[in-house]
């Protein structure tokens, strides 16, 4: 047993620390959940891109550089560390991707890969609906066979991104008659300039467009770009859920990234007697470290050959509750600074407190809420009977 | 290159699992509590024969060399099964003596120690000088923390089973001792523990800065393997839970099928996986700085003083982590049993206890978490 890397591994990191140090703009980017802010990330994906650092664990032939998981962990502990924006593709490249690489085909592959690795597709999701949020097998949004593809209809909700995004991808009902809610799904991927769509963005907590309502009136997608057989999207969709509860969304370079920022703030600025507050940065790095090491003992079992299943519910808890107590303990270190937002010139540290404490209350909700992780939990991991919800 | 335990060490685990789910524990615990450590000690031979003990010591003196990540997983075994005595002082004492490296002691005790006959207490008042009849004074090296339990009154912490050990180490100042004596025993909440502050005279086997130094060490070791124990008991502690509320039935269906239950026993097992990598970090740091197997590639290099500091960071980390998951998980098991789990005949309540005292045993929450932010280098 044994936390040391590879030499080459240890080149990796160096080759994407220099660069990271050469590239990273000094001062951050708008907000991503902006026009401004969303075309200035789309940049720096086209940035990173060129240079082979967008999609590092992705097959060299789609923009990749085949890296393994240690890999990846690595580039993201590095990426992060080095304050480089955040990944306006990330739906794409965590969601949608691994979707691809497990029932897309070759066609398929090599036409959306490179555009989304190089930012100029970036995609959103449409997975719920006013009336199927976490019980997701309820709804109700249509595809209905038309010549040379399929015609969807209704409406879409939560979508992250696609206020400004190109493209989305979803599950819709295309078998009504399927004996079963979650039989007679299909996954599809469509564009959002195609007629018959509408986006009505959605302001988030604090009123940005983070996320979009989508009405879909008989939206024309050619078969080409349905994922897997039509009726099986359920299976599809699930088939690589736990990349969007695992340590593949949220990689713990993160989190070990904050926590030391975390860290240089309470030297700089608190109390050395408020020993309340010390105890919570300091929980805040133990639950840093406990995710990396956690990561790594998954990544050591996936390259066996495990799969983590479950587990990645595990993940989904502890990251999501771990980020909202480390920005809540930052934003209480700051004093009376630790209200303003992150628009505000005078928010500490260019707002980036202010902006990820809104960003981490989002965590418990996303990607099939805490408590239905721990409905698979309990289910799954530890064997307890199925229950009433 | 690989953050897992390999198939030995994991049959290691196994074997350990086995022998202790066939010995009766549960018995030797109770029979411990009121001094009778005959079943206790029985338990300790076959421990020993399987090699536990033997991990904290040298080949010269009958060991097979210090294995920290082997420790961790014999101590998962030793808290799950709630195995009674000063495991985690007498493992602590062979590292102290492995550290210290002076031939006399090191041949008086560690093989007798490696073959599973001797029983050490292990107590280290933290620079304080404590006069022979227990009375307080300072050496004045200002180090701060009384990881073992100081009770207050500056009259050293307790030593576990001191009553019962064949010998107490004691770490006063930079003076080893073998001590001669004892205060009156005092029960633990755990009933497994039964503490005594030692007496600070008695034979001097060693002094000077590389006492304070090995003892610094051991008690690092001390911390890591209770936290380690607390990861056993706590997966103790929530499996029995779960067999209990999947048969217990209410309103005509099994408990376990209510939300509220099964969302709290998910919670804890969250605290548990999560906790399980740190103690296994700990035992990772551990054996790199003893440089019983190879570490490389940090990204800060962290030599000598440093070294020792971020080792330490990430015992402490473990400490809490593991601390906290196995209370949590008593209190949890407490709860989802009900009157049942309150009892003193219910032997779920030998963990609940543990899991308490665990969690101040060699560095409360509180310690353990300033230790994780001290020390100039970063943690990671």
């Amino acid at each position: 047993m044994d936390l040391g890397h590879a030499p080459q591994d240890e080149e990796f990191r160096y080759a994407a620390r220099s660069w990271l140090a050469a590239r990273v703009p000094g001062t951050p980017l708008p907000s991503l959940e902006t026009a401004e802010g969303f075309a200035a990330h789309r940049e720096w994906e086209r940035t990173l891109a060129a240079d082979r650092w967008s999609v590092v664990s992705w097959p060299e032939e789609y923009g990749g550089r085949g890296a393994s998981l240690a890999r990846w962990l690595i580039f993201e502990e590095e990426y992060y560390a080095a304050q480089a924006p955040g990944r306006v593709s990330q739906n794409g490249i965590s969601l949608l991707a691994p979707t691809l690489f497990a029932h897309g085909s070759p066609a398929q592959l090599a036409r959306v890969l490179p555009p989304m690795a190089s930012g100029e597709v970036i995609w959103a999701q449409a997975w719920s609906e006013p009336e199927a949020g976490s019980d997701l097998a309820a709804l109700r949004s249509t595809a209905v066979r038309t010549a040379g593809g399929w015609l969807l209809s209704g409406q879409k909700t939560w979508s992250s991104r696609a206020a400004f995004a190109d493209r989305a991808f979803g599950l819709f009902r295309s078998h009504p008659d399927a004996d079963r809610p979650h039989r007679g799904l299909t996954y599809l991927m469509f564009d959002l300039a195609a007629p018959g769509v509408t986006v009505r963005p959605i302001g988030r907590l604090d009123g940005k467009p983070a996320f979009a309502e989508l009405f879909l009136d008989e939206v024309f997608v050619p078969d080409e770009d349905v994922i897997g057989e039509p009726g099986q999207g359920w299976r599809v969709a699930m088939s690589t859920a736990g990349n969007e509860r695992g340590l593949t969304l949220r990689s713990p370079g993160r989190f070990t990234a904050s926590a030391d920022r975390l860290v240089a703030l309470w030297r700089q600025r608190a109390d050395p007697a408020d020993t309340a507050l010390r105890d919570r940065v300091a929980d805040a790095v133990i639950g840093a470290r406990a995710y990396h090491l956690f990561a790594r003992a998954g990544a050591a079992r996936l390259a066996t050959g495990d799969d983590l299943g479950a587990e990645s519910s595990l993940n989904k808890i502890f990251w999501s509750e771990l980020d909202i107590a480390l920005h809540e303990t930052a934003l209480d270190l700051l004093g009376a600074a630790g209200e303003l937002a992150d628009s505000a010139d005078e928010a500490p540290d260019h707002g980036s407190w202010a902006a990820g404490w809104t960003f981490a209350l989002a965590g418990p909700i996303y990607a099939g809420t805490n408590e239905i992780q721990r409905d698979i939990i309990a289910e799954r991991l530890l064997g307890l009977p199925k229950g009433r919800r | 290159m690989t953050f897992l335990l390999d198939d030995e060490q994991r049959e290691f685990g196994r074997t350990l699992d086995r022998m202790l789910g066939a010995a009766d524990i549960a018995g030797a615990v109770r029979a411990w509590a009121v001094d009778d450590t005959g079943p206790g000690r029985k338990v300790w031979q076959r421990l020993a024969d399987l090699g536990v003990f033997a991990l904290a010591v040298p080949e010269e003196h009958a060991g097979s060399g210090f294995l920290p990540v082997e420790l961790a997983v014999a101590f998962v075994e030793l808290g799950r099964h709630g195995v009674p005595g000063p495991v985690v002082e007498t493992v602590a004492a062979a590292a102290l003596l492995r550290r210290l490296g002076d031939p006399a002691p090191s041949a008086r005790w560690l093989p007798g120690i490696a073959t599973g006959g001797h029983l050490v207490s292990y107590a280290d008042t933290y620079g304080e000088t404590v006069g022979t009849d227990g009375t307080a004074g300072t050496d004045g090296t200002g180090e701060g923390g009384h990881p073992g339990g100081d009770a207050g009154g500056g009259r050293g912490p307790y030593a576990l089973d001191a009553h019962t050990a064949d010998t107490t180490f004691v770490v006063a100042g930079d003076r080893l001792l073998s001590a001669t004596g004892h205060g009156p025993v005092q029960p633990s909440l755990d009933p497994a523990r039964r503490l005594a502050r030692p007496a600070y005279g008695g034979e001097v086997l060693a002094s000077g800065p590389a006492v304070r130094a090995a003892s610094r060490h051991a008690v690092d070791v001390a911390a890591s393997l209770t936290a380690a124990q607390a990861l056993g008991a706590g997966r103790r502690l929530l499996a029995d839970t779960v067999t209990y509320v999947r048969q217990r039935k209410q309103f005509g269906v099994a408990v376990g099928s209510f939300q509220a239950v099964r969302h709290r026993l998910a919670d804890a097992l969250v605290a548990l996986e999560f906790a399980q990598p740190l103690v296994f970090g700990a035992a990772v740091a551990l054996a790199a700085e003893t440089g019983a197997d190879g570490q490389r590639g940090r990204l800060v290099a962290t030599e000598g003083a440093g070294r020792a500091a971020a080792v330490r960071r990430e015992v402490a980390a473990a400490k809490v982590a593991a601390g906290e998951a196995a209370y949590g998980a008593a209190r949890a098991a407490l709860q989802l049993h009900g009157a049942i789990g309150y009892t003193d005949e219910l032997d779920l309540s030998l963990w609940i206890r543990k899991a308490r005292a665990l969690r101040t045993a060699w560095g409360t929450p509180s310690e353990c978490r300033a230790r994780v932010l001290t020390g100039q280098d970063i943690f990671y």
